[in-house]
């Protein structure tokens, strides 16, 4: 039930490493759940923002909006998503502080990291 | 040629006229004659004006490379139907090849009904073997298991294999796999060592040719299209007075020649990708409808024994 947490998502705020980049996020008066959700979009064989900074307990939502398959894997093997076509989402919740650096398996030129607070 | 997208009117990373340059250079396609390690090399235009016994040989193989079967979008929405197209070139060649190299990619998802169609497909094809190498859209979540099981018959490891043909050397090598973060292709250090030894034996005077999916030169490492330990594998092959390098992977043909050796890269049967640096990404690039087979196709590659010349002929689709 990635999606439906991803959706009752409450408000995050998203810092983008890079000036300028930012996402936006909606909030919803859901009291029994306050987990968070931030979204990082994979474009042009990118991840952005490429640094995204979250509370600890926040669900990342990641989808490929490429014609090309991309993955989404944690440099220390913290996450791992199966390959995502189209479209395809992948969501992991982060509940421990630290820097998470990842990459894209198929296109390891493809870098990016969430730090979590 | 600029890099650099000077004309990007609809604002989709398409410079149309340098584009066009690029269509006129991939459809033209180009010859390349090796003899004792120098290259000549004619537009394929030119090459029509001679004899076409001019370039027949003792042997004559064909590689095709990146059909990403179960691709379905804008760039190509019938990548088999242009398989398709690949194959009965292939077939109508005068000579027909002793046997194919498909240089990977497959298929574009991994999946079981996407090997079945290539496989399916590839029957019709007049050689007596096809040989193949991975490419990084065949191990998707599998770590290349199924490509192996399928395709990979006697091969080593992640699928790496030689064999000999008319006194020629010819080694798939597997650099799709264990890829790094920020890294590019990598043939890891058992396949090296594997390497290594493979070629020990051989003669010096053995041509060579090396075949795998991503290329092992820099052709544009923003994008990938690199192998970090590329120049370790060709340092084992110094010695030989002829190494030829086949590789697929960037969608469009490349050629360049370093001292004994000379790399080469295949069209795909499926989309046409852009030149490096000429658009925000290397994805499928979207071309004219009736463009399309002008960017497609396959590379035919012929040697003459005596004179250890290797003849590589591209030709479209169209």
């Amino acid at each position: 039930m990635k999606n439906t947490r991803w959706i009752l998502g409450a408000v995050l705020t998203v810092l983008g490493a890079f000036a300028g980049i930012t996402s936006t996020q909606h909030m919803t008066a859901n009291a029994s759940d306050q987990s968070a959700s931030a979204e990082v979009k994979i474009d042009n064989f990118s991840f952005g923002p490429a640094s995204l900074t979250v509370a600890a307990g926040t669900t990342v939502t990641w989808k490929n909006n490429d014609d090309v398959p991309h993955t989404v894997v944690s440099d220390d093997k913290v996450f791992r998503s199966k390959a995502l076509d189209t479209d395809d989402k992948f969501s992991y919740t982060f509940t421990k502080p630290g820097t998470y650096n990842y990459f894209c398996s198929v296109h390891p030129k493809m870098i990016a990291k969430i730090v979590v607070q | 040629m600029s890099r650099f997208i000077k004309e990007n009117v609809e604002k989709d990373g398409i410079d149309r006229r340098g584009f066009l340059k690029c269509m006129a250079w991939a459809g033209t396609g180009t010859l390349c004659v090796l003899q004792g390690g120098v290259l000549k090399s004619f537009a394929l235009g030119d090459v029509m004006q001679h004899n076409v016994g001019d370039f027949k040989g003792d042997l004559s193989f064909v590689q095709i490379s990146d059909s990403h079967i179960g691709f379905n979008k804008a760039a190509n929405p019938d990548v088999t139907a242009t398989l398709r197209e690949a194959i009965a070139k292939v077939n109508a060649l005068p000579t027909p090849p002793s046997f194919v190299l498909h240089t990977g990619d497959l298929t574009h998802l991994s999946k079981p009904q996407e090997f079945d169609t290539l496989a399916e497909s590839l029957k019709s094809l007049k050689t007596e073997r096809i040989f193949y190498v991975p490419g990084e859209h065949d191990v998707l979540d599998d770590n290349g298991a199924m490509f192996r099981e399928r395709f990979g018959a006697g091969a080593m490891g992640d699928g790496w294999h030689s064999f000999d043909r008319n006194g020629i050397h010819f080694v798939g090598l597997v650099n799709v796999m264990n890829l790094k973060a920020g890294g590019l292709g990598s043939l890891g250090s058992e396949q090296l060592k594997w390497l290594q030894k493979d070629v020990s034996a051989l003669k010096s005077s053995t041509p060579i040719v090396l075949f795998a999916h991503i290329p092992l030169w820099a052709v544009y490492p923003q994008w990938g299209w690199g192998t970090d330990d590329s120049e370790q594998a060709l340092s084992y092959l110094k010695r030989f007075g002829s190494v030829t390098v086949l590789n697929g992977h960037i969608h469009q043909t490349m050629q360049k020649v370093e001292g004994n050796v000379t790399f080469h890269t295949a069209c795909s049967t499926a989309f046409p990708q852009p030149q490096p640096g000429q658009a925000d990404s290397p994805g499928p690039m979207k071309v004219p409808d009736d463009k399309l087979r002008q960017v497609l196709g396959i590379t035919d590659v012929n040697f003459v024994r005596g004179t250890h010349s290797l003849a590589i002929v591209d030709s479209t689709l169209a």
